[in-house]
C-alpha cells in the first residue's frame, strides 16, 4: 500500500564549521561565517522517506520554510528522489519563533495532500530546540513519535518504530496519520543520484527565475523583465522543473499567529561566548611543577 | 493562551518513571526555588501519575510550597497526548506564570506539545535562569520581572536570553546537569492538592510494545573528579593513560565529543553540549582543544588542569592550572606525583 509522506527540511548555518567570527560588532549573527548547508537530521527524514516509498510507493513532497536561497535544499530533495518541492517564503514570516513556524507549515501541509505520515528531522543544528515537530504534530491533530531511530514496520494503517530514550530504546505502534521526527542514528542518508541531479540542476523557484532575470539583465526594464521571467516559468513548468513557491496567503495563513506578532518569544540579548578561568597559573610540565600543583589540589582538599 | 499573572506561581513538572521521580525535577526545584521568592510567588511541582508514592513530600522537601497530583490509572506509562492535556487543563486552572520541564528525551517531547496547545511561548534547553525587567525597542515599554531564559544557540557559539512578556505562562525546558540540587529539608511542610483527570483510551494513541533500559555504564554527574580525554590523546591504545590517571584520582574517566567520535572510548562517558553536563570539584582535559560545545558542559567545574601542547589551545582560557606540554610525558608525571603524596600520607599515618 503506497503512503503519502511529508518531509520538513531546513537550510542551516553549519554551526559545526564556524569560520571567523560567529558575531559581528553589533551583536548579530554573522552568516557569512557559516555556510549554509541542509539540516543534517532532516537528511535522515528525508532518507527513511525514500526507503517507506521504495518499499511500498507513494509520493514524497518536500517542504522548506525559508528566504529565496533555501530552495538548494529543496532542489537538494529532488536529486535524491523527492517528488514534489515546496518553498514556503515571504518576508513575513521573518522572526517567526518555533510557535509560529509549526503554526506556517501547518497550513502549508494542509494545503499539500491527505498525508499518511509527516517526518522531519530530531531538531535542527542552528536553534537545537526540537520543538518544531511535537508542535506541528499537535496543530496537525496527530500524534507524534519522537526520536525514531528505525522504522520496524508499517503495515496498512499502523506504523511500529523504535525511538531512542537516552538511556535505551521503545518500540511504539500508531496509528496512521501520524508525525514522526527522526534522530542522526535512524540512517545513513543516500547521496544525490547523477541522473536526477542532471534533470533538476535546472530546477528553479519563481523568485530565482525572477533573481536570474535580473542578474542577466541588468540594464532591461521592468516590462523586459515581467516578460523574461513569464517565459521561463513557462518553459521550466512545461520540464517540470518548477519549484513550487507559496506565500502565507496562499496558505491562507491567519497573519496574527505569523511572523514577530505571532510569536511569543523574543530575544532580550545576545552574547558571543567568552568563559575565562578567574585566576590561573602556568605549571611546568616537568616533575617538580606538576608535583607542586598536586600538592596544591591535596591542600585545598580538591583531591581527597 | 493565558495572559500576563503576577501572581501566577512558579512550577515544576516532576517528571517521573514508574514512580521514581527523575533527577532534573530535583535540580530544577532549587532554581525555581530562587525564582518564586524573588518574584514572591509560591513555588509548585505538578505530578502526573497512577498512584503517587511518597513522590509529594519528597518534592515538598526540595523546596515546593504545593504540589499538584493527579492520579489516573491510565497515567501509569507517560505518553505524550494523556500528559499534554492533563497539565495543559492544570494550567488553564490554576495560570502559573512560569512552567519549567527537564530537557530530558520526555520533557522535550511534552513541553512543545503543551505549548503548542496554550499558544505559549517556549524555550528550550536553557543552561540559566533569572529574572530580570525587559524595555521593548519598539515602543519604549518596561516589563518588570520577566523569566530569562538563558540558552546556547547556534551550536553553542552564542548565548541568547530569550523572554516571552505577553502570552504565558513563560515555558522553557532546562538542560539536565546544570542547576544544582539542593539538600532536601525533611522537615519542610508543604501543601498536597489532589486533582482530577478526565482520561479515555483515545489520549492514549501510542501502543508501547517494547522498552529496553540500559543503566549508563558511568555516572559523570556525580563524579567529584573527571579525568577527560580529547583527539590529542591520539589512540584507543592510549586512552589507558586517561583510565590510568582517572583510577589514582578515584575519578571517573571522561571524553569530549571528537574522542567519542574517534572510538577511543564510549558515548556514556562524553562531556559537552551534546554529552553530558557536569560540575565536578576537579576537571582534568588531556589533549582537548576546549571547543565551545566542549566548554558548554564542564565550565562549571570548581577547578580545572589543562593538558595540551598546543598553547594557543581555547581551553587554557578557562583553566586554573595550564600546563603546556606532551600529554604524553605530563600524565605519566601526574600519576607519580599523585601516587608519591599517597605513599607519604600513608607512611606518616603509620609513623603517627
Amino acid at each position: 500500500m503506497p503512503y503519502n509522506c511529508v518531509v520538513l527540511i531546513k537550510q542551516v548555518p553549519d554551526t559545526k564549521r564556524v569560520t571567523g567570527q560567529a558575531m559581528n560588532d553589533d551583536g548579530t549573527v554573522n552568516r557569512g561565517a557559516l555556510p549554509a548547508i541542509f539540516n543534517p537530521e532532516d537528511l535522515n527524514a528525508l532518507e527513511l522517506t525514500l526507503q517507506i516509498k521504495e518499499r511500498f510507493g507513494g509520493r514524497i513532497t518536500v517542504i522548506t520554510m525559508g528566504p529565496p536561497a533555501a530552495a538548494a535544499v529543496l532542489r537538494d530533495s529532488l536529486y535524491r528522489g523527492a517528488d514534489d518541492a515546496v518553498l514556503i517564503t515571504d518576508a513575513r514570516c521573518a522572526a517567526s519563533d518555533t510557535l509560529a513556524t509549526s503554526y506556517i507549515l501547518r497550513c502549508a501541509v494542509q494545503k499539500t495532500c491527505d498525508f499518511d505520515i509527516v517526518l522531519c528531522g530530531r531538531q535542527a543544528i542552528d536553534g537545537d530546540t526540537a520543538q518544531v515537530g511535537p508542535q506541528l504534530a499537535e496543530k496537525l491533530g496527530v500524534p507524534q513519535i519522537t526520536y525514531v531511530e528505525q522504522l520496524v514496520e508499517l503495515d496498512g494503517g499502523s506504523i511500529t518504530a523504535r525511538r531512542n530514550i537516552g538511556m535505551g530504546w521503545q518500540q511504539v505502534r500508531a496509528k496512521l496519520p501520524v508525525l514522526l521526527t527522526v534522530t542522526g542514528d535512524a540512517n545513513e542518508p543516500r547521496v544525490a543520484a547523477a541522473k536526477k541531479m542532471m534533470k533538476y540542476k535546472k530546477a528553479l523557484a519563481p523568485v530565482e527565475v525572477e533573481q536570474q532575470a535580473r542578474d542577466e539583465n541588468p540594464d532591461a526594464d521592468e516590462a523586459t523583465v515581467k516578460e523574461l521571467v513569464e517565459h521561463k516559468y513557462n518553459v521550466l513548468e512545461q520540464k517540470g522543473l518548477l519549484i513550487k513557491q507559496w506565500d502565507l496567503d496562499f496558505v491562507q495563513a491567519d497573519l496574527k499567529w505569523c511572523g514577530r506578532g505571532g510569536s511569543p518569544t523574543k530575544v532580550h540579548r545576545i552574547q558571543s561566548v567568552v568563559l575565562a578561568a578567574k585566576e590561573s597559573k602556568n605549571i611546568k610540565p616537568t616533575g617538580e611543577g606538576i608535583a607542586e600543583m598536586i600538592s596544591e589540589l591535596i591542600i585545598d582538599k580538591t583531591i581527597a | 493562551m493565558i495572559g500576563v499573572n503576577r501572581q501566577g506561581e512558579v512550577w515544576v513538572f516532576a517528571e517521573q518513571h514508574d514512580g521514581r521521580l527523575e533527577d532534573t525535577p530535583i535540580e530544577l526545584m532549587s532554581k525555581a526555588r530562587g525564582l518564586a521568592d524573588a518574584l514572591g510567588v509560591k513555588l509548585a511541582a505538578a505530578a502526573l501519575t497512577d498512584g503517587v508514592g511518597g513522590l509529594a513530600e519528597k518534592l515538598i522537601q526540595y523546596g515546593a510550597d504545593k504540589v499538584y497530583v493527579v492520579e489516573h490509572p491510565l497515567l501509569r506509562t507517560y505518553q505524550t497526548n494523556s500528559y499534554a492535556k492533563v497539565m495543559y487543563d492544570l494550567i488553564h486552572k490554576y495560570e502559573p506564570q512560569i512552567v519549567l520541564y527537564g530537557a530530558t528525551v520526555t520533557g522535550r517531547d511534552l513541553a512543545p506539545r503543551i505549548a503548542s496547545a496554550a499558544k505559549a511561548g517556549l524555550t528550550a534547553d536553557c543552561t540559566d535562569l533569572q529574572i530580570g525587567d525587559h524595555e521593548s525597542a519598539k515602543d519604549k515599554q518596561l516589563h518588570k520581572n520577566l523569566l530569562f531564559q538563558v540558552r546556547p544557540a547556534f551550536g553553542g557559539n552564542i548565548i541568547a536570553t530569550i523572554i516571552n512578556y505577553d502570552r504565558w505562562p513563560q515555558m522553557a525546558t532546562v538542560r539536565e546537569g546544570v542547576m544544582r540540587m539542593a539538600e532536601p529539608d525533611v522537615n519542610r511542610k508543604g501543601e498536597i492538592i489532589k486533582e482530577k483527570a478526565e482520561l479515555s483510551q483515545h489520549d492514549l494513541p501510542l501502543e508501547i510494545l517494547a522498552e529496553h533500559k540500559q543503566p549508563r555504564k558511568v555516572n559523570l554527574k556525580a563524579a567529584r573528579i573527571i579525568v577527560a580525554g580529547g583527539a590529542g590523546v591520539g589512540g584507543k591504545d592510549n586512552f589507558k593513560l586517561i583510565w590510568d590517571l582517572a583510577n589514582c584520582l578515584g575519578a571517573a574517566p571522561a571524553a569530549s565529543r571528537a574522542a567519542v567520535d574517534l572510538g577511543f572510548i564510549d558515548h556514556d562517558h562524553q562531556v559537552g553540549q551534546t554529552g553530558t553536563t557536569v560540575r565536578p570539584n576537579l576537571y582534568v582535559a588531556v589533549g582537548i582543544s576546549g571547543a565551545i560545545q566542549h566548554q558548554a558542559g564542564m565550565s562549571q567545574s570548581q577547578k580545572i588542569v589543562a593538558i595540551n601542547s598546543d598553547p594557543e589551545a581555547p581551553i587554557f582560557q578557562i583553566a586554573h592550572y595550564k600546563v603546556v606540554g606532551d600529554l604524553n610525558v605530563v600524565v605519566p608525571k601526574m600519576i607519580k606525583a599523585v601516587r608519591a603524596r599517597s605513599v607519604k600520607q600513608q607512611q606518616a599515618e603509620v609513623t603517627e
